[in-house]
């Protein structure tokens, strides 16, 4: 064990702390699933990539800094503590990206990359359908080939698209192989969402903000350089970076510390209101959340030496997402009467109440710990 | 940053799993019912000859000078054989208190086996007359006495864990008296940290054994373990022993290196350790179903020594209490006494 960061690292979240500490705005912003919302967090897009923060871990040439997976750790800690904005950009930074340096051309990386740490390019993402959600398999939206033009024409719907009637562009997975069952003959394709043929409809999520879409497509023309990866392999391209929705890039642990801390600090504040059970619970949430940062710890050791993370990313995405519920309700329970109100604990609560349900419900990741991990029988 | 087991910290993780998967079967947790076995003789001959005696004691005094990031992965592998040996007591919770008594060579020398009772309440697990006992220095403070049990009262006590050795103790020689706060304290957390090295091992033993069990076990004509309503169950155990690791890890480092306030890590790692291994216990014996509400079968062994770890050395509950104090979260009731 080895738990002190090096004088580089230590250097790093200084510079990190100070920018934040100087940059982020002193009122909390308007919520970045609503249209003001939305605008005033792609200000903060903008300063976070003026000054080289929004993609730390990226290489330098499309704006990051070259940052190893422990200051990306260390950024995320001071960010949340910092009590910094939402990012709006997160799913084209933290899903897309990495499937794109994983799996894109360098033309590719070249012309998408930059202009999405800028926030110039706005990703959502194009997964789920009305008849496709947790048996992601089960898409049926597709792609025909048009040889003459050299590309495909896309068709169907796409829902519950996080941001989808904001942003400019949507990553998404169709159909190409119509023989072809299940996970077989799907393509990952890049649309601009301003292509002829797309409608976008907003509609409310459960906290009534308007973050969710629907992408409606008819015959949408994309170029073959829309195809990331492959055709026909959009399902291994896809779940080839999974791991990072589920596990650590999504999710990483300051956001929960800040949350646990926020929670004692309410609890001390309320201390008239502190029964001792409340008091039990929020010392055993409090202590998950320095499990999960601990557990995290571990897990980019085996990430930096080569251990194969793979299915275990579930027990970070089941654990995380229940815990942030546990910590919001313990906050509510304190607050009583007071918590009705639209305040920080009841709309990060409402939140919280989607964490077991995107990237994977909670019941299908137990069935990947089940099977994946411990090695259970699928049948 | 690292957070994993060195190479030295992994190969004697492996040369104590060996040793145990070797000596300690079930078949000798079985046996101890008579603490004399022979069979917990040859088991305890062997863990001295490894040297574990003198893990934590200096090498000035003979011991291996090493720390409590040793000490945990070779609790973890003598915890999930549910070996029936006070090895805690001996290797972790003595050396200080030893030390500090003059004993050190001797406990290093592997001459000594020691039983411990923090709350002083007499009621001891593997009380046995060649034995010392350590007793006092509960939650960290006040006095740590030492006694010679060759000419104590020992009375076997009837227990819920048939291997855990519990004797009900009066008397005793007194052989010296540590009033060191900071070697009181060390003492109470090198209890606490091996309690909880030793769920954790309990627990993952309990998940393979439960693993297995429903893999083979076929109902409506296929296994069991394909059931969704068993792997639930069985994910959400697993998940709480995977989380409980770490945050023991930690407290082992805390401790190690000998951070100013290790009592929040220690506290953690046994709060959650605790309520793991209770989960993992309860969960393996009602995936078992019947089988595992038996004697015959060894589930048993585990899980009752599970409860009594959690139970000892501070309940989740009275751990959870520190920690709330710790961060300043007022009480308004009664605290936990145990």
């Amino acid at each position: 064990m080895d738990l002190s960061y090096t004088p580089a690292e230590e250097a790093f979240r200084e510079q990190a702390r100070t920018w934040l500490s100087t940059n982020v705005p002193s009122e909390p912003l308007p919520s970045g699933d609503t249209k003001d919302g939305f605008a005033a967090h792609l200000e903060w897009e903008r300063t976070l990539h003026e000054d080289r923060w929004s993609v730390v871990s990226w290489p330098r040439a499309y704006g990051g800094r070259d940052a190893s997976i422990w200051e990306w750790l260390i950024f995320e800690e001071e960010y949340y503590r910092a009590g910094a904005p939402q990012r709006v950009t997160q799913n084209g930074i933290f899903l897309l990206a990495p499937t794109l340096f994983e799996f894109g051309t360098k033309e590719q990386q070249d012309a998408l990359l930059p202009r999405m740490a800028a926030a110039q390019d706005l990703w959502c993402q194009g997964w789920s359908e009305p008849g496709a959600g947790s048996d992601l398999a089960a898409i049926s939206s597709r792609a025909v080939r048009d040889e003459d033009a050299g590309g495909w024409r896309l068709s169907g719907q796409k829902t519950w698209t996080t941001r989808g009637a904001f942003c400019t562009h949507m990553f998404g997975l169709f159909r190409t192989d119509p023989q072809a069952q299940r996970h077989r003959g799907l393509t990952y394709f890049l649309v601009p969402l301003d292509t002829p043929g797309v409608t976008v409809r907003g509609f409310e999520r459960l906290d009534g903000d308007e973050g969710f879409a629907e992408v409606f497509l008819s015959d949408v023309f994309v170029p073959d350089s829309a195809v990331l990866g492959g055709v026909d392999q959009g399902w291994s391209v896809a779940m080839a970076t999974t791991g990072s929705e589920r596990g650590l890039t999504l999710r990483s642990p300051g956001r929960f510390l800040e949350t646990a801390d926020r929670l004692v600090a309410l609890a001390s504040s309320n201390s008239d209101d502190l029964t001792d059970t409340l008091r039990d619970r929020i010392t055993k949430h409090w202590m998950q959340a320095q499990a999960y940062q601990n557990f995290t710890l571990a897990q980019v050791t085996d990430i930096v030496e080569k251990r194969q993370v793979g299915a275990r990313s579930s027990l970070n995405k089941v654990f995380w997402s229940e815990l942030d519920i546990n910590l919001h309700e313990a906050a509510l329970e304190l607050l009583g009467p007071m918590g009705q109100s639209d305040n920080p604990w009841s709309r990060g609560f409402q939140f919280s109440l989607a964490g077991p349900i995107y990237a994977g419900t909670n019941e299908i990741q137990r069935n990947i710990i089940a099977e994946r991990v411990l090695g259970l029988p699928r049948k | 940053m690292r957070f994993s087991l060195t190479s030295e910290q992994q190969d004697l993780r492996e040369a104590v799993r060996e040793l145990m998967q070797d000596l300690c079967p079930a078949a000798v947790v079985r046996a101890a019912e008579d603490p004399y076995h022979s069979s917990i003789r040859t088991l305890d001959i062997a863990i001295t000859a490894l040297g574990a005696s003198g893990l934590l004691v200096d090498t000035a005094h003979g011991g291996l000078g090493l720390d409590e990031n040793y000490l945990v992965p070779m609790l973890i592998e003598t915890g999930r054989a549910a070996a029936p040996l006070p090895l805690s007591e001996t290797i972790g919770v003595s050396a200080g208190v030893l030390t500090s008594g003059g004993m050190a060579e001797a406990l290093a020398a592997g001459e000594l086996s020691c039983v411990a009772d923090a709350a002083g309440s007499g009621l001891v697990r593997y009380g046995r007359a060649d034995r010392l006992l350590v007793q006092g220095g509960w939650g960290g403070v006040g006095q740590i006495c030492v006694f010679d049990l060759a000419e104590a009262e020992i009375v076997s006590v009837p227990a819920v864990d048939p291997a855990g050795g519990l004797t009900q103790i009066t008397g005793g020689r007194p052989l010296f008296t540590v009033d060191d706060p900071q070697v009181v304290e060390l003492a109470w957390h090198r209890g606490v940290l091996g309690a909880s090295a030793q769920l954790l091992g309990l627990s993952q033993a309990m998940l393979a054994m439960t693993v297995g069990y429903v893999t083979e076990r076929q109902q409506f004509g296929t296994s069991i373990g394909s059931f969704q309503a068993v792997k639930h169950q069985l994910a959400s155990a697993a998940m709480a022993v995977e989380f409980a690791g770490p945050a023991v890890a930690r407290a082992a480092a805390a401790l190690a290196a000998g951070e100013g306030a290790p009592v929040v890590y220690v506290s953690t790692a046994k709060a959650l350790a605790s309520d793991a291994a209770r989960q993992m216990a309860r969960t393996a014996i009602q995936c078992h179903g019947a089988i595992g509400y038996t004697t015959e079968y060894d589930l048993h062994l585990f899980a009752k020594r599970a409860w009594a770890l959690a139970a000892d050395w501070g309940s989740a509950g009275w751990h959870r209490d520190r920690v709330a104090t710790e961060l300043g979260l007022l009480r308004s009731g009664t605290a936990p006494t145990h």
